[in-house]
């Protein structure tokens, strides 16, 4: 095998790592809550900006201002379930859908508003790392890193904890939730916490990589609802390596046909699976 | 111990329950019979709070709970089997088993209640890492019950134990609830096989389209020539 296509390779599954973070955590809330949050990679755009402000802005350690905007955009997670779902839960999906989508369009008319549509960026860029022949981005490989780190803890605590347990069943039969003893407005809380939480660090990782504009979020947005449905909405296993799936395909595309072209690749071997595998490739 | 006083309920526009008064005392086993439709699982939907009441008051051991929500009355001591089980079939059974335990009071003694469940009902801990939807019907029912077990309610409430089982299955159900019953544990049971019920409870109401037709005690309802003919086919 060539060296270049292994490189290739090897970036695309270091690329699925973020992707597989912000599959996971729009997986976690349409399972568990059963809502889609359109607006879920603008919480992504803020945290980037939030980092921004602290970084650039007020000068504060990188990794200080990172913990401050993971904080920052997980209460923002809970107060979206909070202000804007809750009061919704029970009318037709179509409205929560509009909804999340008006949110959509404000996060991102509010950004342009304070920041303007200028790409600003925090100035830190991580060396390229060389091994043999190949060239390994060590942002990349810090994102993978973090992020499989961040799902084997939620793993952990959806496995072992009693609240991830109760967010587990939920997930199966909400109805009867009550008879549990569970607090179900708590419940859905904590899991659009957890959402703000991961939106957030995948922020983290990609302001590593990418210039932060108030429209970042469509450049990750299709591909993570994609991944969504690529693994079957809600399981958060498929989601998880469907993400590794995907980007590979846009990797290994983007090798042997064109890096403009390899996203389209992806979508166009979405279409084709959806027709066969339309509840996600991981469907019995 | 358990009292409804005039409880009327239903759904939408749609009434189910008239004004209905029940108790239940400690340590006894009450059933309530009758047709479908007759308003039963709304019954013991509104006592558990899945649905609010419109109005009237159920109490237990005095303490007003209606309209309380669901997960408030499991802490104040009704467990609720809800029907067709419904345990969660991607969790395993020890899964199952540990999310009846959610409740606060349980969670410290969660080694202790499991140790006691698997004593009641050992096939579990045969099965504890098994997903709960490879048990068969009636280790699902048996699930259920020690799900509703791990709270340590101070009455559990049974929705159609047997509905849905193979009769001999039905029959290891019924003796479960008898075990429940020895237990010490204050048990109502909704029923549509009145014949069995009538063996393990000592009390029994006819609910029929949404008010209560008759009580009585199991021998007096089995004696009763309107459930003789319309209920037991005699």
């Amino acid at each position: 095998m060539d060296t270049f296509l292994l490189e290739a390779m090897i970036n695309g599954i270091l690329l699925g790592g973020v992707f597989a973070l912000l599959t996971i955590g729009l997986n976690l809330i349409f399972g568990v809550i059963d809502v889609v949050w359109i607006a879920y990679t603008e919480l992504v755009m803020v945290g980037m900006y939030a980092i921004y402000c602290l970084y650039s802005g007020l000068g504060l350690p990188l990794l200080v201002a990172c913990l401050i905007a993971v904080a920052f955009v997980t209460v923002l997670g809970a107060l979206v379930h909070f202000l804007i779902i809750a009061p919704i839960l029970d009318s037709p999906p179509i409205n929560q859908l509009l909804a999340t989508g008006g949110l959509l369009f404000f996060l991102q008319s509010f950004a342009t508003l304070l920041f303007t549509t200028d790409f600003r960026n925090i100035g830190v860029r991580l060396p390229s790392l060389q091994l043999g022949g190949m060239f390994i981005s060590t942002a990349r490989l810090l994102a993978f890193i973090v992020a499989l780190i961040a799902v084997t803890c939620l793993y952990l605590f959806l496995k072992y904890t009693y609240w991830g347990l109760a967010i587990r069943a939920i997930a199966q039969d909400r109805h009867i939730i009550g008879l549990m003893g569970i607090d179900q407005r708590w419940a859905y809380g904590i899991t659009s916490a957890i959402g703000g939480a991961l939106a957030g660090l995948a922020a983290c990782l990609l302001v590593l990589q990418y210039d932060i504009q108030p429209f970042i979020g469509n450049s990750f947005g299709p591909i993570v609802w994609m991944n969504c449905v690529f693994g079957g909405l809600g399981n958060l296993v498929g989601g998880f390596l469907s993400a590794f799936i995907v980007s590979e395909i846009i990797a290994i595309s983007g090798y042997y046909i064109s890096t403009d072209l390899s996203y389209a690749c992806a979508f166009a071997a979405f279409i084709v699976i959806m027709f066969f595998k339309p509840r996600g490739i991981f469907s019995k | 111990m358990l009292e409804l006083k005039k409880v009327s309920a239903g759904y939408g526009a749609f009434k189910a329950l008239f004004d209905i008064d029940m108790s239940v005392q400690a340590g006894e086993a009450v059933g309530v019979i009758g047709p479908n439709g007759a308003g039963k699982t709304t019954l013991l939907r509104v006592i558990s709070g899945l649905i609010r009441p419109w109005s009237g008051t159920i109490t237990l051991n005095g303490q007003e709970i209606g309209g309380k929500p669901a997960y408030e009355i499991v802490a104040a001591g009704i467990a609720h089997v809800p029907e067709n089980r419904r345990l969660f079939p991607r969790l395993t059974v020890e899964e199952n088993l540990k999310i009846g335990a959610f409740v606060h009071s349980a969670r410290g003694q969660l080694r202790e209640r499991l140790a006691w469940v698997y004593d009641l009902f050992p096939r579990l801990k045969e099965r504890r890492n098994q997903l709960a939807e490879t048990l068969s019907g009636g280790e699902q029912q048996m699930c259920a019950i020690a799900r509703a077990l791990m709270s340590r309610p101070t009455i559990l409430l049974m929705d159609e134990p047997s509905a849905g089982l193979a009769p001999v299955i039905v029959d290891q159900v019924f003796e479960l609830v008898q075990r429940i019953r020895e237990e010490g544990f204050t048990v109502l049971i909704v029923e549509q096989n009145i014949q069995s019920l009538l063996d393990v409870v000592e009390r029994a109401y006819l609910l029929e389209v949404g008010t209560i037709k008759l009580a009585g005690t199991a021998a007096e309802m089995r004696e009763h020539p309107f459930v003789r003919t319309a209920y037991l086919g005699m």
